[in-house]
């Protein structure tokens, strides 16, 4: 069975460590210059707890659907330009707080690595929450298996 | 029927069998034994106000906020104040309060916390580090494990107010507080977040996180909240409030706003060089604001201890 990941050729890790500096910012803004470089791409949010992504691409609104080979990505634009898979878009409700502990999240990372019908892209890049833990741990082992390019570490100046 | 994963029966009940969560439930991931809990709530009452602060954000000033707090309220030399940091993953406070490079000493009544003033203690994993850039890579039991140690075994002595600085989210950090301090013994949370969209729509989040575990809210801070140039004396907004900043939002969830903390370069400054920002910048418009808010935080402890002793 092909890997929901075998048609990704980079995947990027956008890490800090420290909250508030701009990892989604970054993420959104990295991925729309890969697109306008004609690269195809898709953007994973593995921030359970704030997850700002869909937000920032105006697709808040949005619901994820399953297919044959697992769940449909959300798609940002008229041209199915760039895909998106985050918790935000399986909250009932936007205020709704994500009150899980470790265990718990562990498992939906796991599932939005291998149940997302990623199909072919050049770039997959994965926006983290800040810290070292749980959601940080599991993304890294359920990734490693594929092609893990690497991190880009965000900080403020201070 | 499931049990519900957070209660105590999760992963053990009859109905959990063949469910594929069993294994993920049953695993003590449901959080503190309710006895041993039980129990630290009873060694920690000793009347003293316990203030959260929180957020659902990063990097909105949570640490800036409790060390201000927490050297407000120590103004008092008649109050004793604590100051427990559990961000595990990312520990400001020694930095914050000047405590760099410290380490815990062990006594026979438990571990001491770091006195920065005779009546300010302060305990944070970051003195536990042989090196302050090792990194803590913990998952959720780890953590909850020292959290549970923190609030057990360091003698804090009579305190007068406990301040908890927390990491962004709302995950076992959080949990576990609440539960190891239990909801009805912590005064309030103290929320903070800064004015623009994507920052509130996190906090809102934990509004409601502090509904659900029945946290009263002391309110909310805004922070980050425009900007007056120390040359032109023009005010900027930096982070502008699309959606009408914290004030709207608290207007809608029917909070408090305890107040807004404009941006001062003096305030990254004092807390890169472990100073106290209300003594180091005594003029700043943002000192104006933090006095008033510590204020209000006091204000409200004292009312609602004044109600305690009422009801009994």
């Amino acid at each position: 069975e092909r890997s929901s990941l075998a048609g990704v050729q980079h995947i990027l890790l956008v890490l800090s460590g420290k909250g508030g500096v701009g990892k989604s910012t970054i993420s959104t803004q990295l991925a729309l210059a890969l697109w306008h470089c004609g690269k195809r791409v898709g953007i994973l949010d593995v921030d359970l707890c704030g997850p700002s992504i869909p937000r920032m691409l105006r697709v808040q609104d949005r619901a994820v659907h399953q297919c044959d080979s697992g769940w449909v990505p959300v798609f940002v634009g008229q041209d199915k330009d760039i895909s998106l898979m985050s918790i935000g878009f399986l909250l009932e409700r936007p205020d709704d707080a994500v009150v899980w502990r470790g265990p718990k999240k562990n498992a939906l990372i796991k599932q939005f690595v291998t149940d997302v019908a990623w199909g072919d892209l050049d770039f997959l890049i994965v926006d983290t929450p800040p810290g070292t833990s749980d959601e940080h741990i599991s993304t890294v082992e359920a990734l490693r298996p594929h092609r893990l390019l690497g991190a880009i570490l965000v900080t403020t100046p201070q | 029927e499931c049990p519900g994963t957070g209660s105590a029966q999760a992963g053990k009940a009859a109905a959990c069998q063949g469910c594929p969560n069993q294994g993920l439930c049953a695993a003590g991931a449901a959080g503190p034994d309710p006895a041993e809990a039980a129990e630290l709530r009873e060694r920690l009452r000793a009347g003293r106000h316990t203030v959260l602060v929180l957020s659902g954000k990063g990097g909105v000033g949570k640490s800036t906020v409790s060390a201000a707090l927490a050297h407000g309220l120590a103004a008092q030399q008649d109050k004793q104040v604590a100051l427990l940091d559990v961000d595990i993953c990312g520990p400001s406070i020694p930095k914050m309060m000047g405590l760099e490079g410290e380490q815990v000493h062990q006594s026979g009544s438990g571990w001491s916390p770091v006195y920065v003033e005779e009546n300010l203690g302060v305990m944070s994993v970051g003195f536990l580090l042989s090196s302050p850039d090792d990194a803590v890579i913990w998952r959720g039991p780890k953590k909850n494990g020292l959290i549970k140690q923190f609030l057990r075994d360091v003698d804090w002595g009579e305190l007068d107010y406990l301040i908890v600085d927390t990491p962004p989210g709302t995950s076992d950090e959080h949990l576990s507080l609440v539960q190891y301090l239990g909801a009805t013994h912590i005064t309030g949370a103290v929320i903070v977040t800064t004015p623009q969209e994507i920052s509130l729509q996190d906090v809102r989040k934990e509004i409601n996180f502090c509904h659900k575990v029945k946290l009263p809210i002391i309110g909310v801070v805004e922070n980050m909240s425009g900007f007056v140039c120390p040359k032109c004396k023009n005010e900027s907004q930096i982070f502008p409030p699309t959606t009408g900043g914290a004030e709207k939002m608290c207007q809608n969830l029917n909070v408090s706003l305890l107040g807004k903390v404009p941006l001062d370069p003096q305030i990254g400054k004092s807390c890169d060089r472990g100073q106290s920002f209300l003594s180091e910048a005594p003029e700043s418009p943002a000192t104006l604001s933090y006095r008033n808010i510590i204020q209000r935080i006091q204000e409200y402890c004292e009312q609602h201890h004044f109600q305690e002793e009422k009801i009994i």
